[in-house]
């Protein structure tokens, strides 16, 4: 599959948090095995745009989402919420390991979809570490609890347990917030390494995270999506001029 | 000026003492009820006391090991009983949502937690005893295990009300369904406090009296099966109590020494295990 295709096409999204409306008339393609970012102020709705793509907004009463989503021509709003995520997986912004072993972590989505055999469970977890670049790290510990490591490790056994399953695409809800640096920078390593192999949508309140990692850009305000194309243009050249103001640090 | 100064520092002064004297007391009383017991059934307390079947009045010896077995019995049924319904009740409550169900179900608990525990003993006497035709631990049993719900509902939705949203959030990302969430991630996660509650449950049923004195009765004998009069360690304190006869009363101290004891002991476990969780 050619990197030019589109894996989500976003058409008209209208959210509401019962009566009080989120997100207005939001529009725009997420191209496959790219990454892609979303920046904009506290409280723009990049959160909330994010979490309609896997509809995790289903766990909040009254909310509900209008329009359209397409995840590979197939609309994902009327989708079965359950093999909707299977598909696309999440990372939340603060690391949310299971009280269980390493093991048990990454196994736990293998386990939901159906495998079950010791010898392919061990394969898997390994990979995934691996993938996560975290096996060095952990591979003599497998079986003690994820809260035994560290904040940033806590966060790379989340990514590596999302991706464990295989996800086409993978939502990542400002993945380094909680972190310091140098497990920040580890992971926007990791987010680079997994380039080719799945589409990731990043949202970040760093702008310079969005500048270093991704290909193309969104910018929110109070739940419109301002403009969105190549990061570059958004950063260099940007079309509207409150893009061109967030990004000078004229309001934040 | 100075006057003023000096009567505001004495109320102060008299306040604090007598708010402390009173938090004194109440908690003496607890040592004065252990007191009074361990001083009266102590010496009544024997290894054969807890392994014997009583005697007779005059006979030497006998004890309460009916007794003992027999509020074993008898709460393993009421847990048999109570907790399942409980504990699910507290996840539906804790876990689905809703607005008028989950009020109604919680304050109805409440209710039934505080409908006094003979009028319990009455509906299960109708209920069970009467179409039976005898006094059973069938009945007793199922007693306590009414009063049992109440308390095991909220202790459980309050454990799994601890656990974070993001621990739901994140086994739903993975493509869990709902049941699986709850079961695989949520439920083991409040696992400590659900165990601490329904400990704690069984501790406080432990030592009810009315409602077994017309459903399980007593036994001097040991009960098997589950349809006679079976023995238990309240009853036969109560018993005892009111009889005419020294030697029992010694033995009704022994026996709420016993009970005492093991409700004490399972409370401070459970406390002393939660409380080493927290500091983690």
């Amino acid at each position: 599959m050619a990197a030019d295709d589109v894996k989500m096409r976003v058409s008209d999204l209208d959210f509401y948090y019962g009566p009080k409306q989120s997100l207005f008339r939001i529009s725009l393609q997420i191209l496959t095995n790219r990454i892609t970012a979303v920046i904009g102020p506290s409280g723009c709705g990049k959160s909330t745009f994010l979490r309609t793509l896997n509809r995790m907004y289903e766990t909040v009463p009254h909310a509900r989402a209008e329009g359209e989503i397409l995840l590979d021509n197939e609309d994902l709003l009327t989708m079965d919420a359950v093999a909707l995520r299977r598909r696309v997986g999440m990372v939340f912004q603060r690391p949310n390991p299971f009280p269980k072993s390493i093991f048990d972590n990454i196994a736990y989505g293998l386990r939901v979809n159906g495998t079950h055999s010791g010898a392919a469970l061990q394969e898997k977890v390994e990979k995934s570490l691996r993938r996560a670049a975290l096996w060095d790290e952990v591979k003599d510990q497998l079986h003690k609890s994820a809260y035994l490591l560290s904040l940033g490790q806590q966060q790379r056994l989340c990514i590596a347990r999302a991706l464990a399953v295989d996800p086409e695409v993978l939502l990542l809800d400002e993945p380094c917030s909680a972190l310091d640096p140098i497990a920040t920078a580890k992971i926007e390593e990791l987010l680079f390494s997994l380039q080719d192999q799945c589409t990731q949508i990043i949202v970040t309140h760093n702008m310079q995270q969005a500048a270093r990692v991704a290909d193309f850009t969104g910018f929110f305000l109070l739940g419109k999506l301002i403009e969105y194309n190549k990061t570059e243009i958004i950063f260099k050249t940007p079309a509207k001029k409150e893009t061109e103001d967030y990004i000078t640090g004229r309001f934040g | 000026m100075l006057r003023r100064n000096s009567w505001r520092k004495f109320v102060n002064y008299f306040m604090f003492s007598l708010t402390g004297l009173c938090a004194l007391i109440a908690v003496g009383f607890l040592f004065f009820i252990l007191g009074y017991l361990v001083w009266n059934g102590g010496s009544s307390l024997s290894w054969a006391f807890l392994t014997h079947l009583p005697t007779p009045v005059g006979e030497r010896g006998g004890g309460m090991a009916n007794a003992i077995v027999g509020s074993g019995k008898l709460l393993l049924l009421a847990s048999a009983f109570g907790i399942p319904i409980g504990f699910l009740g507290g996840v539906y409550l804790a876990e689905f949502g809703g607005r008028s169900f989950p009020f109604v179900v919680r304050y109805t608990a409440d209710l039934l937690n505080g409908v006094p525990s003979i009028l319990i003993g009455i509906f299960a006497y109708a209920v069970v005893v009467l179409p039976m035709k005898h006094f059973s631990a069938l009945a007793g049993g199922l007693a306590l295990g009414v009063m049992m719900i109440p308390i095991a509902v909220r202790s459980t939705e309050e454990a799994l009300r601890t656990v974070p949203l993001m621990l739901r959030e994140g086994a739903l990302a993975l493509g869990a369904s709902k049941w699986r969430t709850i079961a695989t991630v949520v439920v083991p996660a409040a696992r400590k406090g659900i165990v601490t509650g329904i400990i704690l449950d069984i501790a406080r049923v432990a030592g009810e009296t009315a409602p077994l004195l017309f459903t399980a009765l007593n036994n001097q004998f040991w009960s098997p099966g589950w349809n006679q009069p079976i023995a238990s360690l309240p009853v036969m304190v109560y018993t005892y109590a009111i009889s005419p006869y020294d030697d029992w009363h010694r033995q009704a101290w022994a026996g709420g020494l016993v009970l005492l004891t093991l409700v004490l002991v399972a409370n401070i476990v459970v406390r002393l295990s939660v409380s080493g969780r927290s500091a983690r």
